[in-house]
């Protein structure tokens, strides 16, 4: 558990913004000030450090109490034909309040990272796949293939975290790791070992990866190939990547679906699932999709346990009801057929509002600052900063309990969602 | 249905945290879990180090109460571990190819942990080799290697196949009852079967990947996790006209009514594995009535039907049987003092059917359920929504074992020792839940 080892200072502080759950920062609150002491990155300095600004609610631009930012709202969804409740970067307890006011007011859910979320989910309900954790990756991985994904550009941590810790449980010496990016390479150094081994870098463009994923999993399965080179890739490279996957003990597949910017990267994301299927006939292969920023993987969590269904469901008939396509809350947006939306954003003041022709409600993180001012706006308190709360790490299986840092008197999402429901 | 309490039978330790976000997010119903180990490296570890039983039972201890469990269960016991390292088969005497631990060393430390600690439900057992023809002679080795220990053998009809016969499958049933009725340190459910279609969702990521091929529709998930365990998902669809499916369903109902004392046999479906919790009823019927149930049974595989005795056995389950064997002697079992019983000191969770000769429309909606004394069902209609409680134990142990734990979450692990442990507040959570500590039983050195 988070604890303050002096005044204004906490130790094994969870980063809910960094996507791997890191919790070995140590942060320092004084007043409403926070910074982040030890084992910062680019996402949780930022994340812990913006300062709070605003506290009141507005309403129509005027400042007016929480009751009555609340009361309008509920105003606005009972006179609603079609709410969306979407962005939900949120915790836990932010996620259940979501559902129950979908589910009273029959409202849409989506997800602000949903484009890149489906991207995997669509291959997780339709084929399946065989993953892996960070602690097996860190303990176990001796040959890491990076799959169009600069990684250390959104998850700055994870090389030294996962790939190059001092010790590992079976006596591998981690500098017999080998690392290799297949598409896009590295912006830095993360992924070079610590003695100086640099990973090996096959580059192609992302026009070009779903084919070379096609030949690399056709290889892995022993099929004949004619061509001579894909994508600026020779064939007889890709051959000598796929006979060292075979070899390999327990290689890892990463990605970020955020970074797999192309259309359908859904069947690339496939391609390289069914290639570890492959791959396990013989010997021990594993995906890592990387991701879970913003909340995205508790949200999606909730809504499974509670509905059956991830984002992209609405609750319009009186039950959940999922269309990737039909809700996807972007879409809707664009075509015109939301008059309400409720945006929740509490993690990052930057990820605003999508600009359309629909009433407006922001319920976001103080400091947050506005094109056009939204009909709604309430300032929320940050999970694991201004209250408690819990969430999920990007491979779904762990999460962290969040503690509260300061006292800085705004509502939890909880709260502003469950009040809301109320007022209905 | 009328039931009053779930367990959730296989929470990893890494994993805890989201099994009680669930449960506390179903209504009514008090809920509780099981904590698995036996494939996660600490334990296998502090076995190859060959350290003596008294860290063992800290250890076991210490994941059952910070993982805010009531039992403990293992799966394939160091099977999943040895999964990672690429084995695809651990039969009971076999070793883990880096710990040099085999699964029947690991049963004798977790189960002597578990009576040593006094925690009442005896060690879960998913035992090695499920779904294997043959596992028949593993299962009774499992039961007699115990040395009489406590032990539930959990889905026990997935561990009663034998070779005979033309397909190679055969019934392994009378024998594994004859051997229930002799050790009474051994509990058992039974995992029926029914059939069609199902998902079967299960810690045992070595045997769930080793029947991909089965999936149906073609689709599957497996996981390693977290240094600690394993998962595999795969959707599946029993057939009535399948001889290993029908043979199965044979076998399950063979158990049931050959097992004498309804005190140590449990109505379960494995669910979702065998089917889902909600064919509880018919399941019911089957049990109940003879007539119909060799009615069902004349029209399975005809092959099937001759491989099994089932037609030739009369015995008709009792209104009382059904009740020790769902309520009372479920309730023991789990070790919850104040359920399951309507003496004093007994919480007021009661069902109250009216008798109907079709045992599966009576069992299938009760008249009235009560809820710790408040009535949340009448005439099969839910009229009241309460949020029921967690149980757990919460077993002594030696604090010192948390500086090699906390070295250990530091170096391997992901997240830090102090993040694992789950507290009572998060158990609370909005309000709506609340913490039953059940009490523990005389331990001690056995």
């Amino acid at each position: 558990m988070t604890e303050k080892v002096e005044e204004g200072v906490w130790q094994d502080v969870p980063s809910p913004f960094c996507g791997i759950a890191s919790d070995d920062l140590t942060v320092s609150v004084k007043g409403q000030k926070v910074s982040v002491l030890e084992n910062g990155d680019a996402y949780t300095a930022s994340g812990f450090e913006t300062p709070v600004t605003d506290k009141a609610p507005r309403v129509n631009g005027k400042v007016v109490t929480l009751a009555v930012a609340v009361e309008h709202t509920a105003r606005l969804i009972n006179n609603s034909k079609q709410t969306v409740i979407s962005g939900l970067a949120t915790d836990l307890n932010g996620a259940r309040a979501a559902m129950a006011l979908a589910d009273k007011s029959r409202a849409t859910i989506d997800h602000m990272n949903s484009v890149e979320s489906f991207k995997n989910t669509l291959v997780l309900q339709d084929t399946g796949w065989m993953n892996t954790t960070l602690s097996e990756v860190k303990n176990r991985v001796d040959m890491l293939l990076i799959v169009g994904s600069d990684i250390e550009a959104g998850f700055p941590r994870f090389f030294e975290r996962i790939i190059w810790p001092e010790d590992t449980l079976f006596g591998q010496d981690i500098e017999s790791r080998d690392v290799i990016y297949l598409g896009k390479g590295p912006s830095g150094r993360a992924s070079t070992s610590p003695e100086g081994k640099k990973a090996e870098v096959m580059l192609c463009d992302d026009a070009d990866l779903p084919e070379v994923l096609s030949i690399l999993r056709a290889l892995v399965a022993g099929r004949a190939i004619n061509a001579v080179d894909i994508g600026g890739i020779a064939v007889t490279d890709l051959a000598r990547l796929a006979a060292r996957l075979k070899a390999a003990k327990y290689s890892v597949v990463t990605w970020a679906a955020s970074m797999l910017d192309f259309d359908h990267a859904e069947v690339s994301v496939q391609m390289v699932c069914e290639m570890v299927k492959d791959l396990n006939t013989k010997t021990r292969s594993s995906g890592l999709p990387l991701g879970g920023k913003d909340g995205e993987v508790t949200v999606n969590q909730v809504a499974v346990w509670q509905s059956g269904y991830p984002m992209r469901t609405n609750f319009n008939r009186g039950y959940p009801d999922y269309d990737p396509y039909l809700s996807d809350s972007l879409r809707m947006l664009k075509d015109d057929e939301v008059d309400t939306l409720l945006w929740v954003s509490s993690f990052d003041i930057e990820r605003k509002a999508p600009a359309s022709k629909a009433v407006t409600v922001v319920i976001g993180r103080s400091g947050m600052s506005f094109d056009s001012e939204p009909a709604v706006f309430i300032p929320v308190g940050i999970p694991g900063i201004d209250h408690s709360g819990r969430a999920f790490r990007s491979d779904g299986v762990v999460s962290l309990p969040l503690r509260q840092l300061r006292n800085s008197g705004l509502p939890s999402t909880f709260d502003v969602l469950s009040a809301i429901e109320k007022a209905l | 249905m009328g039931y009053t309490a779930g367990f959730e039978p296989a929470i990893l330790p890494s994993n805890a945290r989201q099994a009680h976000m669930e449960m506390h997010d179903t209504p009514i119903i008090d809920k509780g879990g099981y904590v698995m180990l036996g494939s996660d490296d600490y334990l296998l570890r502090m076995m190859a180090a060959n350290n003596d039983q008294e860290s063992i039972n800290n250890y076991v201890a210490w994941t059952i109460t910070h993982s805010q469990a009531i039992g403990v269960k293992v799966v394939n016991p160091g099977g999943i571990n040895a999964f990672k390292f690429n084995q695809r088969k651990l039969d009971l005497d076999e070793k883990n190819s880096f710990y040099g631990v085999t699964p029947r060393e690991i049963l004798l430390r977790l189960a002597r942990a578990v009576k040593e600690l006094g925690i009442p439900h005896p060690l879960h057992v998913h035992g090695c080799n499920l779904g294997v023809p043959g596992n028949m002679d593993t299962t009774l080795d499992t039961m007699d290697g115990i040395g009489g220990l406590p032990m539930h053998m959990t889905h026990i009809q997935f561990h009663s196949y034998g070779t005979e016969g033309d397909y190679k499958f055969s019934s392994g049933a009378a024998e594994i009852a004859e051997a229930i009725n002799r050790h009474k340190n051994i509990t058992v459910d039974v995992g029926q079967i029914l059939f069609g279609q199902t998902v079967t969702a299960s810690g045992d990521s070595m045997h769930q990947h080793a029947g991909h091929a089965h999936a149906h529709p073609n689709k599957w998930v497996t996981m390693d996790i977290e240094c600690d365990a394993g998962c595999g998902v795969l959707p599946f669809k029993y057939k009535d006209q399948s001889f290993v499916n029908a043979l199965q369903w044979m076998i399950g109902l063979e158990t049931f009514l050959l097992v004498e004392d309804p005190w140590r046999i449990f109505l379960t479906t494995d669910h979702p594995n065998g089917a889902p919790f909600t064919s509880y009823p018919h399941l019911i019927r089957l049990l109940m009535d003879k007539t119909f149930r060799n009615e069902v049974l004349s029209r399975l595989h005809p092959e099937a039907q001759k491989a099994s005795r089932l037609a030739s056995i009369d015995r008709e389950y009792s209104l009382y049987e059904i009740a020790i064997m769902t309520r009372a002697g479920a309730a023991k079992l789990v070790g919850l003092a104040d359920r399951g019983h309507l003496g004093v000191g007994g919480a007021a969770d009661i069902t109250v059917y009216t008798d109907h000769a079709d045992r599966e429309k009576m069992f299938s909606k009760p008249d009235y359920v009560f809820k710790d004394g408040r009535m949340v069902v009448k005439d099969g209609d839910l009229i009241d929504v309460t949020w029921g409680t967690t149980h757990v134990v919460k077993p002594e142990y030696d604090k010192s074992i948390e500086t090699s734990l906390k070295g250990y979450f530091d170096k391997y692990l992901t997240m830090k020792m102090g993040n694992f442990k789950i507290s009572d507040d998060e158990i609370v959570d909005d309000g709506r839940g609340s913490l039953t500590i059940q009490p523990l039983h005389k331990g001690g050195p056995v």
